[in-house]
């Protein structure tokens, strides 16, 4: 052994590669062969999974309790009343909020009953005028940034209200404002605990891999099983999908802090909880921003997805819009919830970043200055729309709530726009969407399945090897071994066909245009904005175009990979390239390297390790969009999440090809995240 | 004195009677009715028909966006009070599903007869693109039409999601000999159709498609592929070779069981509704067509067609 890792890691790779070979040729394809695909050990597991769920959902310490509406008691299981319970909570929490800004009469029948408000009419919450909440929102905007987040604000929330999204964007916004603040709350909570606890962060970082490259459509099944359906569901399916970042985050932040703050904060006469929340959590504020910027943006994009199972508002008018394939719709739903999260994430950065002014003195009015300002709005705006109801004859008041169908539309415009798009482009692109399938994807789907298990097992473990030694190689081999086991290995390998192909694309992508973004600071923050807005633009919008041009291809599910996983490969090389010492720059230069030459000889290397990281992104997000390309129809492991949702083993089903999809991206993170931190130790960047 | 007595026990017999009837004709409970709207246009509209019936009876009523196929389940469980448009061929297994376990009662059929087979746009056949069609045999001599880049030179035919009716198309393809001619591609979703089927006629190329009717497409012209017709035990599930077509198949209607129990009236009016298919046509076209939105579509259904929901609720 020791006599083979001697050998440069070229040799070592090319040993594999032709071993590779050797195995792939030699090895008959046959269902018996061992060698060849491995028996589904694991076939069962869904089944005995499903059937836990259910005995502890439906069976377990059953509990006798009175159901006035069928005048009987009946049994049901404690589980599922504190599953319950909690939906229960939270729906609360979602109603009471979209009440406030919609009106209604929830809130009130918690406290009261429906017999009762039904019998007294005024028993109605009103709701705040879209006025109110507008100016509300450029008033925050200022208050916390300045004139240009009050612009913003008001840009957006005039936008809303005037293409008539009123209140599916609230209905969206009200589902958000109790998932995002969970889900900080929750990380914080983990984050904080897993920093004091080695044993929690031990037992949490595998989870925390699994749920952040675990496709969200595996898991909805298991939440509508515990947690039934509604805008409950959703939000809790959005917390799982956003806590993960923050939770990360937060740990960085607290471990990153330095041992002098702590001893500062120590001889000061802390205690625990002082240290905690005076000296910790104030020094690493800074990651936890990032974390509540991740856990908004997390949270919008799951708007869409979350209609699956329940959640009211801009998600699912976007799918009712698309199934009628009124593209035009869709997109003006699209930019409300892109303009919501830009929104929410300046703002919640704006509140952060607001210090304190312990030594000023003010007085009242000036102290109070933005709360008065705001009564005063909310004055006006109920003052306003009272006088709608005289001005506006025809049962609207355009001064309360724009109704959805009332808004002007630009619809016909992007309709006609991508009729325009088909028209012409169609004829044009056939021509090499056909190449593209004939002469590579095809012979590439068929080369992965043509790999004996064994061949992949040895490509992967000494790719593994190379790497990080020994260890390495097991971790990578565990993951591959648990897809191996499960019927869907065939699958797993079209799964990773598509990933391959988009990653390939969308690094060769990202990394062009991240180089040539980074010359340029202006062009640096247009090309962040972009990569912020393709992030939270829900992918479903631009599924539709895409079939009409490709059709039910994988032409066109790549063609979607590679939009969405461009995006952290653009960003990680923008930020690479930008972080690069100064120092070491204007070392280049003094030393004669052109522009060109600085570049490839001294940037890129220095950025690389950071470019990986992005690499190790792009590996997820093209996972992610390849797992939803199953909404265009691909036969890979994402046909049968989607299958999942209506099976009878469905819970069983989605979590084991959920865990299968986060194995294929976990054994690549190993694999990126080892070497670059080699790398990055060689270059003296650590 | 014995006459005063049979008529004192007449009495409270009457008396016991009369309210066992009001037991049985008691109030429905003020706790919102919940309806599942979906993700196409006849069901979201028809949901919302429902609750305008529901609520004419007084009731509450909820709406709740929720997947077509996980919505079984939520019925099974209470989170969803009903279903009204439960499509045999697709939904037909995840209902069945949930009735066995329990939760989940049938409330009746609508009388609209639906059909859920492989199908051309009209244009193919009026432009006679494949000579002989809408009868499957004539898919012997032309799948050339139907091919596309990646069906390696055979035809294509696009089917819905592998969830809808499993392995059934490409059974019955491969039982009627036509296995080496055609393949069939899954599609992902229903969108995934309908942009295809969107595609194909601004290029007036040949397409086959799994559709349904009555369906939006209704209004295009669609026309179903006459294959051998469908007759108990037909298919491979139950002991046959496959080759048959689907048959003309049911809608129905799903609740939770308490919902008999909680809301007699809405229960009475829905297990009584039963909608044809031209008026399940006229409820999609409102929207598909003219735009309405969908509540707006509902409330002029609603208006023009009082006659015919007011039976309902008799």
């Amino acid at each position: 052994m020791t006599q083979f890792s001697r050998h440069s890691k070229l040799i070592q790779f090319s040993f594999f590669v032709a071993v590779f070979l050797i195995l792939s040729f030699t090895i008959e394809p046959s269902e018996n062969n061992l060698l060849w695909r491995l028996p589904a050990y694991l076939a069962g597991v869904p089944a005995i999974v499903n059937d836990s769920v259910e005995y502890m959902m439906f069976d377990w310490m059953p509990i006798e309790k009175y159901n006035e509406e069928i005048e009987d008691f009946e049994e049901t299981p404690l589980l599922k009343e504190i599953t319950r319970s909690i939906s229960g909570a939270i729906l609360f929490c979602i109603q009471l909020i979209r009440e406030i800004l919609l009106g209604g009469v929830k809130t009130i029948v918690a406290f009261t009953s429906w017999d009762y408000v039904q019998d007294n009419s005024w028993a109605h919450w009103p709701a705040l005028p879209w006025t109110v909440v507008s100016a509300a929102a450029i008033v925050l905007g200022y208050a916390l940034n300045g004139i240009w987040l009050a612009m913003l604000a008001c840009f957006a929330t005039i936008y809303i209200a005037v293409f008539g999204q009123w209140e599916p964007a609230m209905e969206t916004l009200s589902f958000v404002m109790v998932a995002a603040p969970l889900s900080v709350l929750l990380g914080l909570i983990f984050g904080v605990l897993a920093y004091k606890s080695q044993t929690l962060e031990a037992i949490l970082a595998p989870l925390l891999n699994i749920a952040q490259t675990m496709p969200h459509f595996s898991y909805l099944v298991p939440v509508t099983v515990f947690f039934g359906l509604g805008d409950h569901a959703g939000a809790i399916a959005t917390v799982i999908f956003a806590t993960p970042p923050m939770i990360r985050l937060t740990l960085l932040g607290l471990k990153s802090v330095s041992p002098e703050v702590i001893e500062a904060g120590i001889m000061n006469g802390c205690n625990k909880y002082q240290l905690l929340f005076r000296v910790l959590i104030p020094s690493e504020r800074h990651q936890i921003l990032i974390g509540v910027n991740q856990v908004i943006m997390q949270c919008l994009a799951m708007a869409v997805i979350a209609s699956f199972i329940g959640a009211k508002g801009l998600g699912f008018n976007l799918l009712l819009a698309l199934n009628q394939l009124r593209i035009g719709q869709a997109l003006e739903l699209g930019i409300c919830i892109v303009l919501i999260a830009v929104v929410l994430d300046k703002l919640s950065l704006g509140w952060a970043n607001k210090q304190i002014d312990y030594f000023a003195d003010l007085t009242f009015a000036q102290r109070h200055k933005y709360p008065l300002i705001l009564v005063a709005i909310l004055v006006v705006g109920t003052v306003l729309a009272y006088l709608g109801t005289f001005i506006f004859k025809d049962g609207i008041n355009y001064f309360y709530l724009i109704p959805h169908n009332q808004g002007i539309t630009t619809e016909n415009f992007w309709q006609s726009g991508v009729d325009w798009m088909v028209n012409n482009w169609y004829q044009g692109l056939q021509g090499f969407n056909k190449g593209l399938i004939i002469n590579v994807l095809v012979p590439m789907k068929n080369a992965y399945l043509g790999m004996p298990v064994s061949a992949t097992f040895f490509l992967v473990m000494g790719l593994g090897y190379i790497v990080g030694g020994a260890r390495s190689a097991l971790i990578v081999g565990g993951f591959l071994l648990f897809i191996a086991m499960t019927e869907w290995w065939d699958r797993a390998l079209i799964t990773a066909y598509m990933t391959t192909f988009g990653v390939i694309v969308s690094v060769i992508i990202g990394m062009v245009v991240g180089s040539l973004c980074a010359q340029n600071s202006l062009a640096t923050k247009a090309i962040l904005l972009v990569c912020d807005t393709f992030q939270t633009f829900p992918s479903f919008i631009y599924l539709i175009p895409v079939i009409m041009l490709f059709g039910v291809t994988d032409t066109s599910v790549l063609i979607a990979v590679i939009v969405y996983a461009t995006i952290p490969s653009t960003r990680y090389t923008v930020e690479g390239l930008r972080n690069v010492p100064r120092t070491l720059q204007d070392a280049g230069t003094m030393s004669g390297v052109n522009r060109m030459q600085r570049l490839v000889t001294i940037e890129l290397p220095l950025a690389f390790p950071h470019i990986v990281l992005g690499i190790n992104q792009t590996v997820v997000f093209a996972l992610f969009m390849v797992i939803i390309g199953a909404m265009i129809g691909t036969d890979d492991l994402g046909q049968l999440i989607l299958k999942a949702l209506s099976d009878k083993n469905g819970t069983g089903n989605g979590l084991m090809l959920g865990l299968c999809v986060a194995f294929i991206g976990l054994a690549v993170d190993h694999l990126i995240l080892r070497w670059s931190a080699d790398r990055k130790k060689a270059l003296g960047l650590l | 004195m014995r006459k005063f007595k049979n008529k004192l026990v007449a009495g409270i017999f009457a008396l016991i009677l009369t309210a066992m009837a009001g037991q049985a004709m008691a109030k429905d409970s003020s706790k919102p009715i919940r309806i599942p709207t979906h993700n196409w246009s006849s069901q979201v509209v028809m949901a919302y028909v429902i609750g305008g019936i529901f609520e004419s009876l007084g009731n509450n009523v909820e709406y709740v966006p929720a997947d077509s196929q996980a919505v079984y389940e939520a019925i099974r469980n209470g989170d969803v009070t009903i279903s009204h448009e439960v499509w045999q061929s697709t939904f037909g297994k995840s209902f069945y599903n949930a009735m066995a376990k329990g939760g989940l009662i049938d409330a009746g059929t609508h009388s609209a007869s639906t059909l859920e087979e492989l199908g051309v746009p009209h244009y193919v056949v009026e432009k006679n693109l494949c000579p002989g069609l809408p009868n499957w045999e004539a898919l012997k001599n032309c799948a050339e039409v139907f091919a596309t880049a990646d069906s390696g030179g055979k035809g294509r035919i696009l089917e819905g999601p592998q969830s809808w009716h499993g392995d059934l198309m490409p059974n019955r393809i491969k039982a009627l000999g036509l296995g080496d001619k055609f393949v069939v591609k899954f599609a992902g979703s229903a969108d995934a159709i309908w942009a295809e089927l969107a595609a194909a006629k601004k290029e007036g190329r040949g397409i086959i498609t799994f559709n349904w009717t009555p369906n939006f497409t209704d209004a295009d012209g669609f026309d179903f592929i006459e294959f051998p017709p469908y007759q108990d035990g037909c298919r491979i599930a139950d002991g046959g070779d496959g080759s048959c077509g689907s048959p003309k198949g049911w809608l129905k209607k799903a609740a939770n069981y308490k919902f008999p129990k909680t809301h007699p009236a809405a229960y009475s009016a829905f297990s009584k509704l039963s909608f044809t298919t031209a008026q399940i046509g006229q409820m999609a076209a409102l929207v598909d067509t003219e735009k309405l939105s969908h509540q707006d579509a509902a409330k002029k259904w609603l208006a023009d067609n009082e006659a015919v929901w007011m039976a309902f609720t008799k």
